[in-house]
């Protein structure tokens, strides 16, 4: 059985009284593809934060391709391979799409080269037009869109997406889902989403959280029937 | 006519995106609006609250002109805005968030509160807790409920369901859905959720370019690939 | 035109002034208006290192006169000591340089941001102040040179030509060698930040978090920027003991400090014309103020009297009624009158459209 490409190990934070994330143990293998599921407030964005570095836990270990990270700085882990579209957009608002895109993509190309990713990158993500105007006057997608297009110029192993779909109309949800098949066909992802049409497209297997632990780990069949799952987070929903 | 909209027109700065908004909304009425990013769903919200500067065009709210007033005063006429993104004061408690929001009766605010906590049962055990230590979905609820301490008659949502769990925005389709029933509540929802829009609109405004190009009834969102038809093509 | 075509004109319409000013101004103008002129120059370098460091690195600054100052007494101290200029040319570029490495690696490293930057490093200016004031007494020296506390340090030797040290630098030509660094660090600092380190730096002003997690380690790259600003404005120091033959302890005071912040602010943040502008403007104005002091005893009078109080008024209204800066709101002014234009040619042809149809 090969190594796991992102492994965690007792995982947990706590701040100010509060418990946000507890003995997590989350395992994900080179090239999958894995959907986390959750109640707001469950833990999915701070278990994100630990992953990149932008907290570092209180317990337990991070560790990426058989490297303990749990204590790296941000950027290190970036540049070792992981990339994470935000909750909340974190684009630069105040510069161009393309000038967003080009800070990417020149951390690992350089000159013409870098040019000619943006101008591809750009195509991808359907911002060509807008290529020219400030990211923070675009209307939320678009500006999701951008930083889908801002992660993906880095070419990282692993990429992290917080609610990528939020935001957009059915159509757009439609080409996410799709460009994240694609994706997956060269990277591994963890997808955390509440449109569960979306998650539908896209998953295999699912990690469910609830109150900052694991609660169950299936295939996405059986989370949507689970009656727990029903329960603490899908309502209705659950029609197939 | 609880509001009318003739040829309504903003922008930002150099760039309008607004090119003259028509329609009007009946008292009591729901209408839903649909459209793709970047059409103007969000900015013609914010022109109606007053938050950005009509360049063109006139807002007449119950019968007063609004155009040109400030969204205080648009406010205390009887409008509520529930921003996308919730933007509830996150240092304040979730009582005390609840107090900004009555805005029209000082002293009356413990009978209002208590009034909008029956439909909002869920925040009953979170009253003390700081706004920020909610979670999103409690977060959308409080907003809602804020909104609705300031005893708004016109209210306008702007993507409520964003990044909220299934099971609370089930909770939110009833909550509104009581209070389209009970409360005589006139309300203007932005959203990209279909099924959302669908259970609670009477009819769907389709916004495209920045002008409205059709109007379309619930039961038609029911099939999704007509709706990208509606929409329009993808940019 | 597009945005690169119109860079390039910008550049060269700057060159060609600033070598027009370079070359025209000695020949007519009188001698101590060459001297007031070269002064506005100089301060204009040290405008440009807080351009750089606060308007593109978004590193609020308060204390950049402590490089300035720290320039100025290096050069003067090492002069007296050497004798001969290019080693203490070096030093007081390197010097300052040095100190904001140390002060910006504390700082950036620590992850001090925001407000508290601007808090410690005007605390910084104010403890150099404090100290090299109060060493006046003939037992505070470094080699020769005595620091001279409130007194400041008289009679600093001119710079040299390397090599020659009895070939030195006069009037006309310490005039020269100011316009031409000015020149020379104004289109360094384009190049620069038309560079990817540029375009980096102004990327983590923009969102610092989001250049991180693109693997970016926004701490290296503002001490970068903080030390190249350090020593920018260290050749200024240098170049202002020259210019005046005298430094003394106000060099690092609140006085100077303010006045750095209020050019940027005055020229506009995010540009480095803005803040030369800005520089110049307000200077000349103080100037001209202090110049033309009206007599008489009347209220009115005295209020015109009061430069400060003048100056401080005009920093209000800027701050109220142009918050970017006198050069950003300008080049709207400009863009807003081309479109006019622009607009009035466009209607123009369609009354003439509907006649013929």
């Amino acid at each position: 059985m090969a190594a796991p490409l992102l492994e965690t190990r007792d995982l947990s934070m706590h701040f100010g009284g509060v418990q946000a994330v507890r003995n997590v143990n989350f395992a994900l293998a080179e090239g999958e593809l894995r959907c986390l599921i959750g109640p707001n407030g469950a833990g999915k964005s701070t278990f994100f934060k630990m992953l990149t570095g932008q907290l570092v836990p209180s317990r337990g270990q991070v560790l990426f391709r058989g490297t303990d990270i749990s204590h790296a700085h941000a950027h290190q882990i970036a540049r070792l391979g992981i990339g994470i579209k935000t909750q909340v957009p974190n684009v630069f608002d105040g510069l161009s799409v393309r000038e967003n895109i080009w800070l990417a993509a020149s951390r690992i190309h350089s000159g013409e080269r870098a040019n000619s990713v943006v101008d591809e990158m750009l195509e991808r993500v359907g911002l060509t037009g807008a290529a020219g105007r400030l990211v923070g006057q675009l209307a939320h997608g678009q500006r999701q869109w951008v930083e889908l297009g801002i992660v993906l110029s880095t070419d990282p192993r692993l990429i992290l997406l917080d609610e990528p779909a939020a935001g957009m109309t059915h159509e757009e949800v439609h080409k996410t889902a799709e460009l994240v098949r694609e994706i997956n066909r060269s990277k591994a992802l963890i997808v955390v989403e509440h449109d569960m049409q979306f998650i539908r497209m896209i998953a295999n297997k699912v990690t469910v959280f609830n109150q900052g632990a694991v609660l169950v780990e299936d295939a996405v069949e059986n989370i949507l029937r689970n009656p727990l799952v029903r329960d603490i987070y899908l309502g209705k929903q659950a029609a197939a | 006519m609880m509001l009318t909209v003739q040829a309504l027109r903003t922008g930002y700065g150099r760039i309008p995106i607004l090119n003259g908004i028509s329609f009007a909304v009946n008292q009591g009425e729901f209408i839903g609006i649909l459209g793709h990013n970047g059409m103007g769903k969000t900015t013609l919200l914010k022109a109606l609250m007053g938050f950005l500067p009509a360049t063109g065009g006139l807002v007449r709210f119950d019968g007063d002109d609004v155009t040109a007033a400030e969204p205080y005063r648009r406010a205390r006429l009887g409008m509520g805005y529930v921003p996308q993104g919730r933007e509830i004061f996150p240092g304040l408690s979730v009582y005390d968030n609840l107090r900004m929001g009555c805005s029209k009766q000082a002293g009356a605010e413990r009978d209002t509160i208590a009034a909008v906590l029956e439909e909002f049962p869920r925040l009953e055990p979170l009253l003390d807790r700081p706004g920020g230590a909610l979670s999103g979905g409690e977060q959308q609820l409080l907003a809602m409920a804020r909104c609705l301490c300031g005893k708004p008659r016109l209210i306008l949502l702007d993507e409520p369901t964003e990044g909220i769990q299934p099971s609370i925005i089930d909770e939110i389709v009833v909550i509104l859905q009581r209070l389209r029933d009970n409360s005589g509540l006139t309300m203007i929802l932005v959203e990209q959720n279909l099924d959302f829009i669908a259970a609670l609109s009477q009819r769907i405004l389709i916004i495209q370019k920045g002008t409205i190009t059709r109007e379309v009834q619930p039961h038609q969102l029911a099939d999704a690939s007509l709706v990208g038809e509606f929409i329009g093509i993808t940019t | 035109m597009n945005a690169r075509a119109r860079n390039l004109l910008g550049l060269a319409l700057v060159g060609l002034v600033g070598a027009g000013f370079l070359i025209l101004t000695p020949r007519f103008a009188e001698l101590d208006t060459v001297l007031d002129l070269t002064v506005y120059m100089i301060m204009a370098i040290l405008a440009l290192s807080l351009a750089l460091v606060w308007g593109y690195g978004g590193i609020l600054c308060f204390g950049q006169s402590a490089f300035f100052g720290l320039g100025a007494y290096t050069y003067a101290i090492a002069m007296f000591n050497f004798g001969e200029s290019t080693i203490p040319l070096l030093l007081a570029i390197a010097l300052p340089a040095a100190f904001a490495a140390l002060l910006g690696y504390f700082m950036f490293y620590g992850r001090i941001s925001d407000v508290y930057l601007g808090v410690i490093t005007l605390t910084v200016t104010l403890i150099l102040f404090n100290s090299v004031n109060s060493t006046a007494g003939p037992e505070f020296h470094i080699g020769v040179a005595r620091l001279g506390g409130f007194n400041g340090i008289p009679g600093i030797p001119p710079l040299n030509i390397p090599g020659n040290k009895a070939a030195v630098i006069d009037l006309e030509g310490m005039f020269y060698l100011s316009t031409a660094a000015l020149l020379v660090t104004y289109f360094g600092l384009r190049l620069l930040l038309a560079s990817r380190f540029g375009r980096i730096i102004v990327g983590i002003r923009e969102n610092e978090r989001r250049a991180e997690l693109l693997g970016y380690d926004p701490r290296a790259y503002k001490l970068a920027t903080f030390t190249i600003g350090g020593a920018l404005a260290g050749f200024a120091g240098c170049l202002f003991a020259n210019w005046g033959n005298f430094v003394s302890p106000t060099i690092f005071g609140l006085a100077q400090s303010a006045q750095i912040i209020i050019w940027v602010i005055v020229g506009g943040r995010g540009t480095l014309i803005g803040p030369i502008v800005g520089c110049i403007g307000v200077q000349w104005l103080s100037a001209a103020l202090g110049a033309n002091q009206p007599s008489g005893s009347d209220w009115w009078t005295r209020v015109l009297a009061n430069a400060p109080l003048i100056l401080g008024i005009i920093l209000i209204a800027f701050v109220l009624l142009v918050p970017r800066g006198l050069v950003p709101t300008l080049g709207d002014l400009g863009h807003w009158l081309l479109r006019a234009r622009a607009r009035r040619v466009a209607t123009g042809l369609r009354p003439k459209q509907a006649e013929e149809g």
